[in-house]
């Protein structure tokens, strides 16, 4: 009999390990199940193209997803639970009924879910931006035309989030908890500077501020946002809340099975979680040599070679090739406003921060970040080029100092 | 192969350059230009992995 692959999560990650599994001459059934109805779609225009009203649904669609590669789709179908032991996996249709599927071979990419405001559900209003359903429920009550939206969290998600209502030409506030947006991932200096962007593009930004409660009223028999109350004690009207504090790993169907779980399903340095088991995605942790500690990367690019390592993974293992190693240099980009900020790399915020190429004040620049002589960081503001031409320093190993010579040079 | 850019799709953001600076270069003007629209057989992998990397699914392959 051939082998059967089920992969969990019919998203970046899961579709890529399908396609990779199929022309890499995998010839078993390969079961794709996604708790999500949807055909699989891409998310990162979730939060701009679709949120503006640009892009329609269709446009989105996973190429990958679309092309005749043989795989039996489970949409609307999510996994209860994980029997490593006899290598079978419990899904719950969409009617709720449950069935046991066996597999030779399993892949973990069921991602992350958006983390939510305790106390919030089922309130009208209050929105998250993970999935279609999600971005297409904000827009609808965009395109009412509230007289305000209120977004919590400065993250990226929240950035684009702000970014698209502006564009819509509604009011903003957007809310940090932090002294400065993104100041964990990159630093206080260019949290300033992401700062700016928000202020210049006429967000009412609150910084080191948090949120203490959502007041509502009844609507029509509907518990509905009224305002939110910061903890400053300001209270902010607003028709429309965006909650865009971080994501929670999708790992409770594996609770209990035997995989090693720490904020993601641990891995090793080949994106093997068990004998036969690989995780690619948002939810795959995994030793970086590079950067000497565990990363779980949640970035589009990632998840595309995080899906194809696995699956290679798998064929190795049945052809009994020596596995490879992923440690590639994690790369991002986010659009907010007309700016394009990139980031390749994984600085700490503690990290030396080098403006090598333009200027702050004109919001297009390349900066490099370096731990004593290590290069941990390249960040580019509308700086595409230099970006992608400075990333391939890291695998050439060179020094913090020289790559800033490099950078200059550019 | 052709290499075909829908340059309304196209937001520069030099994926593809990354992977294959020889086809594709992003310059000052932060265009993308590409520097040869029939790659040699000997790019194809390369070629393949710029449209699947390609973030806006800009870049497609022609066979003529
Ligand atoms: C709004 C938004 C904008 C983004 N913008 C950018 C960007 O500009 N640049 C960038 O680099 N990255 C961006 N990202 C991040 C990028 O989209 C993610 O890194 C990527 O989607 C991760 O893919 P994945 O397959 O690992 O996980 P996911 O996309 O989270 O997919 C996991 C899938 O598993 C399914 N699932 C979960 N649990 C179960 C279960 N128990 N059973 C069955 N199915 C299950 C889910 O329904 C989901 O479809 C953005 C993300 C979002 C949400
Ligand atoms: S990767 Fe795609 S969007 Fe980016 S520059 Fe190349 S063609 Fe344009």
């Amino acid at each position: 009999m051939t082998p059967t692959t089920v992969i969990v999560g019919a998203s970046l990650a899961g579709i890529n390990a399908a396609r990779t599994l199929r022309l890499q001459g995998q010839l078993g059934p390969i079961v794709v199940v996604d708790a999500d109805p949807e055909r699989p779609y891409d998310r990162p225009p979730l939060s701009k193209q679709i949120l503006t009203g640009e892009w329609e649904p269709e446009k989105i669609l996973l190429p990958a997803g679309k092309e005749d590669l043989n795989l039996d789709f489970r949409l609307g179908t999510r996994a209860k639970a994980l029997d490593l032991a006899s290598r079978q996996i419990i899904l719950e249709g969409p009617t709720g009924a449950l069935e046991t599927s066996s597999f030779d071979s399993l892949v973990i990419a069921s991602g992350a879910s958006a983390r939510r405001l305790p106390d919030t559900a089922g309130i009208a209003g209050v929105h998250v931006v993970r999935t279609l359903a999600d971005s297409l429920a904000l827009r609808a009550e965009l395109d009412a035309g509230p007289f305000r939206v209120v977004v919590i969290g400065a993250g990226f998600i929240g950035a684009e989030v702000a970014s698209s209502c502006r564009k819509r030409g509604l009011d903003v506030t957007l809310v940090e908890a932090l002294p400065l947006p993104l100041e964990r991932i990159l630093g206080a200096e260019m949290g300033q500077v992401c700062a700016q962007v928000h202020i210049e593009n006429g967000v009412d930004l609150r910084l080191d501020t948090g949120v203490l409660q959502i007041e509502t009223s009844s609507v029509d028999g509907v518990e509905r946002v009224r305002a939110v109350v910061l903890s400053d004690g300001t209270v902010v009207e607003a028709e429309v809340v965006v909650v865009g504090i971080g994501v929670t790993v999708n790992t409770q169907w594996l609770e209990g099975s035997g995989i090693a779980l720490d904020d993601g399903v641990m891995c090793d340095n080949t994106l093997l979680a068990a004998p036969d088991v690989v995780a690619a995605g948002d939810i795959a942790r995994y030793p970086s040599a590079r950067f000497g500690r565990t990363l779980r990367v949640e970035h589009w690019e990632t998840a595309i070679a995080g899906g194809e390592a696995a699956a290679r993974r798998l064929l190795a293992e049945a052809s009994g090739e020596t596995p490879a190693v992923f440690d590639p240099v994690p790369w991002f980009w986010s659009d907010q406003y007309d700016r394009k900020i990139q980031l390749a790399g994984r600085p700490m915020p503690t990290d030396e921060c080098r403006i090598v190429h333009g200027t702050t004040a004109e919001f297009r620049f390349v900066a490099l970040y370096g731990d004593g002589d290590r290069l941990t960081g390249v960040l580019g503001m509308n700086r595409p080029r230099h970006v992608v031409q400075l990333r391939a320093l890291f695998d050439e190993g060179v020094s913090f100092s020289e790559a800033c010579e490099r950078a200059a040079a550019l | 192969m052709r290499i075909v850019v829908d340059f309304d799709l196209c937001e520069s953001n030099a994926v593809c350059m990354g992977i294959a600076p020889e086809i594709f270069e992003v310059r000052d003007d932060d265009f993308l230009y590409v520097l040869n629209e029939n790659p040699p057989e000997s790019m194809r992998a390369k070629m393949e992995e710029s449209v699947q990397r390609c973030p806006k699914q800009a870049i497609s392959i022609a066979e003529d």
